[in-house]
């Protein structure tokens, strides 16, 4: 049966207003959910007491640490690679080996990297499991996300730019610090926050990587757990009082949730604030 | 009369591709040259090979000489950069960078070295003045450049091209994308400029190369076919090519 | 064929031109028979006409203006357009001539002839036989045949000086001749110019074809 183009326009419109309303009400229940449960554990306690005391005070400084040691690692390296690749690099065959790698690298399950950071970084290298270990094991992860959509941001900038700053006498690296990276930084800003992220989020690679100490970190070089490792450690640990682990579990989950909900909101709103600056409503200072 | 530009046996490779052939034009000094033809006969290719602007472009190749001021542009020793700073540009779309008014100018007077903030101010007030944009964006140089009309970014990227003080500027069809009041006036800011600096223009337009310029080029399939002055080449064209395609009779 | 109505209306010009060129060659023939078998009535009918003469002319520049402004020739469409604007000018001063002619014809009216007329008549002959093979020449863009024909512009020079000589004699013989062999004088001057008239127009159909503006022949008068 054929149907007339307006009926099928009608039908996929219908077909996809659902899908959205499904998508969203998954959404809110899920969320709804966790905080419905969660929301009645938090108190002051719990999030300044250690965790032996219930709270979860060194799973946030721990969560801060590794992923601020993960961006200060791979922030670097993979805009590095980026303005390479999309600046530098000859079109060759080298070249697309070395972007296939990244392409492939990010499809590697994450517990892969894990046990490559146990192997290299925790058994070689430093000796112990430590929140260094796990930073370094989680900058191998997010490192691919970081080139890929660096890259992506970099090559976006309009050639008309580039062209502009090389005809007024600029070299290539006056073009890349002063008009390339400006342009291009809303999308790297992106990059930036899909790494912290992931960083937040992942488990699987920091299991073996960064240990699952209880005690607050001092120092790189000591063992720490992330509110999503503290999770998991709560969801999966068999002994004790599992309705009170459990309302712990949920209480991380919405702390975790907000961290990332203030994280995007942060990243949205510079962003937006720099573009409005660029792009001509109002005045720029810069 | 001397030449401020002068190519010879100049041929530009793009791959396999040969984009010029042979071409051998001299370029007047304080002057404007027009280069004309229709897509893809290579004149803008030699536009952006006197500025060394196709270095950017991968597997490009080129043979023969562009002398400028009697010192050839490829030599080993010339540094591509060094040429951009006395041979300006001026592009087919405004192309101002997402930068204020102000910074715009001062762009290539600051990637030069100069940091001094009055002597920068000064840089811009005479080259937005130069570009008869001064009186309409004096109070605003903090604004971004992308606010101001399409007329007004292209004699923005003049005044910016300016800044740097060089001695050529070219213009690669620089009111395609303009209305014709807007292309009016960047005609007559040409006018005024030629008296400082020599201009080579490529445009589709003819009645735009008739009216703006002094010498006339006509490009086809990567060869120079014609070169002279405009009155001559509009009025009695010597080539039968040229004559087709100046009275519309091309192809 | 790109540029169709280009070429269509610069067509339509030059057979417009054709026309004038006729009706100019008609003036000059006519006031010639009118002024040999003394007839007013053909004068009267030459000095009337050169009215259309001047009023083609008009229209002729009317279409060339437009012609620039919609289709803004340049080179060969240029040159053809340019010289369009001269010829027209010719044609109208060389009927202006004819008229002139043609009231010398009145003016002499009924006085007894000086002497049979046959050397006017052939000057007449020529410059109109030059008139129409130099606009033939502009049509072929023959620039060959203009620089032919603008030579033959000796001929009728030639005729003028033998007129002017022999009418001098008549003066020089009989005072009581001199109007009426002045008149006649006028009437060869009028051919004479006539005719340098065509070279000019031979000049403008070696410019169209060439490009090249230059005099081809100065006239010795």
């Amino acid at each position: 049966m054929k149907l007339s183009p307006k009926i099928s326009q009608k039908v996929a419109w219908i077909a996809m207003w659902i899908a959205g309303v499904i998508v969203f009400l998954v959404l809110i229940g899920l969320v709804g959910f966790v905080f419905l449960r969660g929301i009645p554990t938090l108190s002051p306690g719990f999030l300044s007491k250690p965790i032996t005391e219930g709270g979860i005070l060194p799973a946030i400084i721990g969560t801060i640490y590794l992923v601020l040691l993960t961006l200060a690692i791979a922030v670097p390296l993979g805009l590095g690679a980026a303005i390479y690749l999309a600046e530098y690099a000859p079109k060759g065959k080298l070249t697309s080996v070395v972007r296939y790698g990244i392409e492939t690298l990010a499809g590697v399950p994450s517990i892969v990297f894990g046990l490559f950071g146990m192997a290299l970084f925790v058994i070689v290298l430093i000796g112990t499991q430590s929140i260094l270990a796990g930073a370094l094991t989680m900058a191998c992860l997010v490192l691919p996300t970081m080139i890929r959509t660096s890259e992506e941001a970099i090559k976006a900038v309009p050639a008309a730019q580039r062209e502009a700053s090389l005809a007024l006498g600029a070299t290539k690296w006056q073009t890349i610090t002063r008009v390339v990276f400006p342009a291009a930084l809303p999308g790297i800003i992106t990059a930036v926050i899909l790494c912290v992220g992931r960083a937040i989020e992942e488990t699987a690679c920091l299991y073996a990587t960064l240990g699952l100490s209880l005690l607050t970190p001092t120092s790189i070089f000591h063992g720490a757990r992330t509110l999503s490792l503290h999770l998991y450690m709560l969801a999966t640990e068999m002994p004790g009082d599992r309705g009170a682990l459990v309302a712990q579990a949920m209480g991380t989950a919405v702390i975790l949730i907000c961290m990332v909900m203030l994280i995007n909101f942060l990243a949205h709103h510079l962003s937006s604030r720099y573009m409005s600056r660029i792009r001509g409503t109002g005045s720029c200072e810069f | 009369m001397s030449f401020e530009i002068t190519t010879k046996d100049l041929d530009v490779f793009y791959g396999e591709k040969q984009a010029l052939k042979k071409v051998n034009l001299c370029v007047n000094e304080h002057q404007i040259t027009a280069l004309m033809g229709p897509s893809g006969c290579g004149k803008s290719t030699l536009l952006r090979s006197l500025n060394r602007m196709n270095d950017n472009i991968a597997g490009v190749r080129v043979e023969g000489q562009v002398l400028l001021g009697g010192r050839d542009v490829y030599a080993p020793e010339v540094d591509a950069v060094e040429i951009r700073q006395r041979v300006g540009m001026v592009f087919q779309q405004p192309n101002p960078l997402p930068k204020s008014i102000f910074e715009n100018i001062a762009f290539g007077p600051k990637v030069l070295g100069m940091k001094n903030k009055t002597a920068l101010e000064e840089i811009a007030e005479k080259s937005l003045r130069a570009a008869a944009l001064w009186d309409e964006v004096k109070d605003e140089l903090k604004k971004s450049a992308l606010a101001l009309s399409g007329g007004q970014q292209q004699r923005l990227c003049i005044a910016r091209a300016l800044a740097i003080q060089p001695e050529v500027i070219l213009m690669d069809e620089p009111c395609s994308a303009l209305d014709p009041f807007s292309t009016l006036k960047i005609e007559e800011l040409m006018q005024v400029l030629k008296k400082r600096y020599t201009i080579v223009i490529v445009t589709h337009n003819m009645q735009q190369a008739a009216r703006v310029s002094d010498w006339t080029g006509f490009f086809l399939m990567g060869k120079l076919i014609e070169y002279d002055e405009t009155a001559e080449v509009f009025s009695r064209p010597k080539d039968k090519r040229t004559e087709n395609y100046i009275t519309g009779r091309f192809g | 064929m790109p540029r169709e109505s280009l070429e269509q209306h610069l067509r339509e010009l030059q057979d417009e031109v054709l026309v004038l060129g006729s009706m100019v060659e008609k003036a000059i023939s006519r006031s010639m028979r009118a002024l040999k078998e003394r007839d007013l009535e053909l004068a009267k009918q030459v000095i009337a006409d050169d009215e259309k003469i001047n009023q083609k002319r008009l229209d002729i520049e009317e279409g060339c203006i437009e012609f620039i402004v919609t289709q803004q020739p340049v080179a060969t469409d240029l040159r053809i357009i340019v010289a369009i604007l001269n010829i027209i000018v010719d044609l109208e001063r060389i009927g202006d001539h004819a008229e002139g002619t043609a009231h010398i014809a009145v003016m002499i009216g009924d006085e007894p002839p000086l002497k049979p007329l046959i050397d006017l008549p052939r000057m007449a002959e020529k410059t109109n036989d030059m008139l129409r093979r130099s606009l033939d020449a502009f049509i072929n863009r023959d620039a060959k045949a203009a620089v032919k024909i603008s030579a033959e512009d000796d001929e009728v020079d030639d005729l003028y000086n033998q007129v002017s000589r022999e009418l001098i004699t008549f003066m020089l013989e009989d005072p009581r001749t001199i109007g009426r062999a002045t008149r006649l004088i006028w009437v060869a001057h009028n051919l004479e110019r006539s005719a340098d008239r065509v070279t000019n127009i031979c000049e403008r159909v070696v410019f169209v074809t060439t490009g090249k503006m230059e005099e081809i022949k100065t006239s010795r008068y």
